[in-house]
């Protein structure tokens, strides 16, 4: 008799485990097919000299890979999208969470402000370059800079800092980098705002009676609530950054000498500049181990910050 | 005297705030201006008139975009892709989410953490195998194939999203419903997915914009011009030897429209989450 | 709720409706040229008209899109019958080894090789793989152009006689004379959209060949003379003297042509350096611009100056189609005289039917004019391999920026050939 309960208490649990796993399923079937399959198959060609088009696969092994462990240009490219992504994580952050932050208070026209922050990653990659191409534009017609930016320098009495922004190497990526993170911070924002407006009012009034000034509510309030929604908007920023390149491409073409290449343009030139196939492959597998390491890394900082 | 204090500190306070939020609302709308008057001027005078306002104003680059760039078409292909990814990715991804966030099933945080960091990682040249498998399965070419393929796409982002906001739910409510005789699949309709309508609705908005603007897919799968999106409609007019500035920015103007309607309607949701913010927190 | 699910019942319904199956009798061709497809769409139509054979014209912009796709396309098998190559010949050539191309050569050489004789020599030789080419494909013609085109460069008569010069500068020191001039006046010189790294792969590839010679440079190719040699470092330096003559207008180099065209058409740099499509593009923006066609300036008055020239786009039909020969009758008809002038009356493009050149508009003409003086990398003997031409442009980049000099590039380029040569040789 006890015999049996047992065995049906396991089953229960079996089938109680499988009715969950169900819940799961669908999103896996779809991953199957779409993700897993072409993932094998690319890593799979990183092991191969490809050209993309004939039958011909050379098998080198990992050929490819001690190649791109040398390769200073596809390091540099590394670094360069690390640049823009500690721009975004910073100041795209910081700016997205202020704003959240103002417009979570009842202030005036913040209905007004949530709609306009949202409009930059709404707006196509083609009219935001023609647009900030525009603003950094150095040339120059009938005396006058063209580009607002030299235009407004001058006119504020700062000649001296008038630059070739797009094709000067001090300031290309910086440039690319702000521009960036102007287009980003709306997702930010909205991730926030809505973790913001799920914290319950009353855990501020509490805050309040207790005495609490406006920093330390947010310091011991705010900031731990937020910090799940946090870390997503985190690694979404690092993988939106770190992959960035439509961007790069509409405002300085195949790039200024190797100063503003990132993983995707350096993937993109292997492939349809060099016609290597499984070289890009390499550095697609390659950069997808560098992308997974960051993500740990800040969920490890975030399981941190949950404990302490 | 210490409120008058307190009020001009306030009043400071206020303005700076304002000031701040009034100036990054500045350059969002900036773009947004400038694309709306550059649709209604000619190639001519699109760079040489320099008045805020055009001093000729032309309506028809917008019937103009209309009909070369076949939006008829392509604008309704656009909303049934549109629509059926957003559908298919909130049912999809809230049951998995709500299946990592709140039951047991062994191998269950290997199979998020896999699932959500390799999907989100997009491989460079995957679409050669991709095209392939589809036209070995039959899916080129049909509007299924790109659905589901689109879906694939913005699944783990929304997964990642929903479990951040289940994780926060309270237990007793999702106690009190299995109290009143919910299974698992009450307990995600019923009480899950009301709690997480904000984070329902950053997905839709994040989904949305994400296949509205998609191209090199559709490029990539569908042969057929009766099934292509809006983009394609785009195309047209920004070829390597098209020059009609003010035609491309009307048909982006046109593009952007349904966008942002979807934001308006969705915010309001993000917003709402006051009222249920009350209980999850 | 309800609401959304009868919506989303009513999605799937229409989403399974509606696939029309391809006819056997059609031919498909596949294409980018957004700026020419109403045109072939009026052909196709007038062919089906004549021949009562449909021509299935499908458009997929922008090129590189268009690339992706032939390429994915290639690997399912489901290639149209006519369709175009945007790549190296190197691509080319592994396309003809693969059998998605089908050999023309005797189809150009039927009827006495009418089709091969109506078509510029210049424009065919892009198709064609020669008796002991280094791809080892067998010799041949394995596509038809269907226009061509050419890069030269323009100037700006109007600023040129403000700056107080009367006539286009003839020699390259003339030139950076005339540069220095427009920067007094406050107009820049040279503008062109080197952000496209082969714009300014073709305006090198012009003073490499005046200053050694086609020779020299396939010698350079094959590995035989280094790129430190004092010839190479001259090329280099053409891109130094112009950038300490501030010959260039600002932000040259990661300007793209779109960008470039719009300098020149309102009238803020005085040169430009593009190709013959740029006629339209100024006219759009600028319709009283005043400009003349020239030569780059030689710096070697000993050797012609050459510029890259050819065919603008080619087709090539599919090696495994169903119906290669109704496809040849639809691309001989396409290249013949009528049809070649209405696409260059349509279209703006310099006709590939050499009958057709005289019925061109006027503005292509003086364009036309040095069409005996070009060349271009798929009809040379010898290419650079891809990853030493990548390190050459990113140097002349670096060269125009003022960040290395000539000799460093020079450097630079050939450890980088040196490296792919000495792979290559262990791979043999």
């Amino acid at each position: 008799m006890p015999a049996l309960t047992f065995k049906s208490s396991k089953l229960l649990r079996a089938q109680d485990s499988f009715t969950s796993f169900a819940f799961v399923l669908p999103a896996l079937v779809i991953f199957s097919i779409f993700y897993v399959y072409p993932f094998f198959d690319i890593f799979n060609l990183s092991l191969h000299e490809w050209n993309g088009i004939s039958f011909k696969r050379t098998f080198v092994g990992f050929d490819n890979f001690s190649e791109l462990g040398v390769d200073k240009i596809w390091w540099k490219s590394v670094w360069n999208a690390m640049y823009i992504t500690i721009m975004a994580l910073t100041l795209q952050n910081a700016l997205a969470f202020a704003l959240a932050l103002a417009c979570d208070r009842e202030i005036r026209m913040k209905n007004f402000y949530r709609v306009v922050f949202f409009l930059p990653p709404v707006l196509s990659e083609i009219v935001v370059g023609l647009i900030w191409r525009w603003i950094l534009n150095a040339e120059m017609q009938a005396g006058e800079h063209i580009g607002l930016l030299n235009h407004w320098l001058v006119q504020s009495g700062l000649p001296h800092l008038v630059h070739e922004w797009l094709s000067d190497p001090e300031t290309a990526l910086t440039c690319i980098a702000v521009v960036h993170c102007w287009k980003g911070f709306g997702w930010g924002f909205i991730m926030l705002l809505a973790g913001l407006q799920t914290i319950d009012r009353q855990l501020y009034e509490a805050a309040k009676v207790d005495g609490a000034n406006t920093l330390s509510t947010f310091w011991h309030v705010t900031l731990p609530m937020m910090v799940p929604v946090i870390l997503v908007v985190v690694i979404l920023t690092v993988l939106g950054s770190m992959q960035a390149f439509v961007l790069i491409l509409s405002m300085v073409g195949q790039g200024l000498v190797y100063h503003t290449e990132v993983p995707v343009t350096r993937i993109l030139a292997s492939m349809q500049g060099v016609n290597r196939f499984g070289y890009a492959c390499a550095q697609g597998v390659c950069f997808a181990g560098i992308l997974i390491c960051i993500s740990i890394f800040f969920k490890m900082i975030s399981d941190r910050a949950k404990q302490v | 005297m210490e409120k008058d204090n307190y009020r001009t500190r306030n009043f400071l306070k206020y303005s700076f705030i304002h000031i701040v939020l009034a100036s990054v609302a500045m350059t969002c709308l900036f773009p947004l201006f400038w694309m709306l008057r550059s649709s209604l001027m000619t190639q001519s005078t699109i760079y040489t008139d320099k008045n805020l306002i055009p001093s000729e104003i032309i309506f028809e680059n917008f019937a103009t975009a209309w009909v070369q760039g076949n939006f008829g078409i392509y604008f309704m292909n656009s909303v049934i892709y549109t629509v059926s990814v957003v559908v298919l990715i909130v049912i999809i991804a809230s049951l998995a989410a709500f299946a990592f966030s709140r039951l047991e099933f062994p191998g269950k945080n290997i199979i998020f953490y896999m699932f959500v960091l390799a999907l989100m990682i997009p491989l460079p040249g995957s679409f050669v195998p991709l095209v392939v498998l589809m036209n070995k399965i039959g899916l080129a070419d049909t509007r299924i194939g790109y659905i589901l393929c689109m879906t694939n796409v913005g699944l783990s982002m929304s997964i990642l999203m929903l479990k951040t906001f289940f994780d926060k739910m309270p237990s007793d409510l999702e106690d009190a419903a299995r109290i009143d005789g919910c299974g698992k699949l009450g307990i995600w309709w019923n009480v899950a997915l009301p709690l997480a309508r904000p984070a329902i609705a950053v997905i839709v908005i994040f989904n949305s914009l994400n296949v509205w603007n998609e191209y090199i897919l559709a490029q990539l799968l569908l042969s057929n011009k009766s099934l292509m999106p809006l983009q394609r409609g785009l195309m047209v007019f920004q070829g390597s030897n098209i020059n009609n500035d003010p035609v491309l920015m009307a048909g982006l103007t046109i593009a952007v429209i349904p966008i942002i309607l979807i934001y308006l309607a969705m915010q309001k949701h993000i917003i709402k989450g006051l009222a249920s913010g009350a209980v999850v927190g | 709720m309800k609401n959304v699910l009868a919506l989303v019942l009513c999605l799937f319904t229409c989403i399974g409706c509606g696939q029309p199956k391809q006819d056997a009798n059609t031919v498909t061709l596949w294409h980018w040229m957004t700026d020419r497809n109403d045109a072939f769409q009026a052909l196709a139509a007038k062919y089906e008209e004549e021949t009562g054979i449909k021509v299935q014209i499908d458009l997929y912009p922008p090129s590189d899109a268009y690339t992706q796709r032939i390429i994915a396309s290639a690997q399912a098998r489901v290639l149209p019958d006519i369709y175009g190559i945007l790549d190296k010949k190197q691509v080319f050539a592994s396309f003809i080894e693969s059998g998605f191309v089908a050999d023309l050569t005797e189809d150009f050489a039927a009827n006495d090789g009418e089709w091969e004789k109506a078509l510029f020599a210049k424009a065919l030789d892009v198709n064609r793989f020669k008796e002991g080419n280094i791809y080892n494909i067998k010799p041949g013609i394995y596509g038809a152009p269907i226009d061509v085109t050419n890069i030269q460069m323009l100037y700006n008569k109007k600023l040129l006689a403000k700056a107080g010069i009367d006539k286009a500068p003839q020699t390259f020191d003339e030139f950076l004379a005339a540069a220095q001039a427009l920067n007094r006046i406050g107009v820049a010189g040279l503008v062109s959209g080197w952000g496209e790294l082969w714009m300014a792969d073709c305006f090198a590839s012009n003073y490499a060949f005046n200053i050694m010679g086609e020779e020299k440079v396939m010698a350079t190719f094959r590995g035989e003379v280094p790129y430190t040699d004092p010839d190479w470092i001259a090329v280099f330096n053409v891109f130094k003297r112009m950038a300490d003559a501030k010959a260039f207008a600002p932000g040259i180099v990661t300007k793209p042509n779109k960008d470039a065209e719009q300098s020149f058409a309102l009238e803020r740099s005085a040169f430009s350096f593009n190709g013959s499509w740029g006629v339209n593009a100024y006219h759009g923006m600028n319709p009283d611009l005043d400009y003349g066609v020239m030569m780059p300036p030689a710096i070697n008055p000993d050797n012609p100056m050459y510029i890259w020239g050819g065919a603008g786009s080619s087709f090539v039909i599919n090696g495994a189609s169903q119906n290669k020969d109704q496809a040849v009758a639809f691309l001989k008809w396409f290249t013949a005289r009528d049809q070649q002038v209405f696409l260059a009356q349509e279209t703006k493009n310099l006709p590939s039917n050499r009958k057709a050149l005289s019925k061109i508009p006027e503005v292509l003409s003086d364009y036309a004019k040095a069409m005996d003086n070009t060349t271009h990398p798929t009809i040379w003997k010898y290419n650079e391999h891809p990853l030493v031409a990548e390190t050459y442009l990113k140097g002349i980049q670096s060269i125009i920026i003022g960040e290395k000099t000539p000799e460093q590039v020079a450097g630079e380029v050939q450890a980088v050939k040196e490296r792919e040569m000495a792979k290559a040789e262990k791979r043999k």
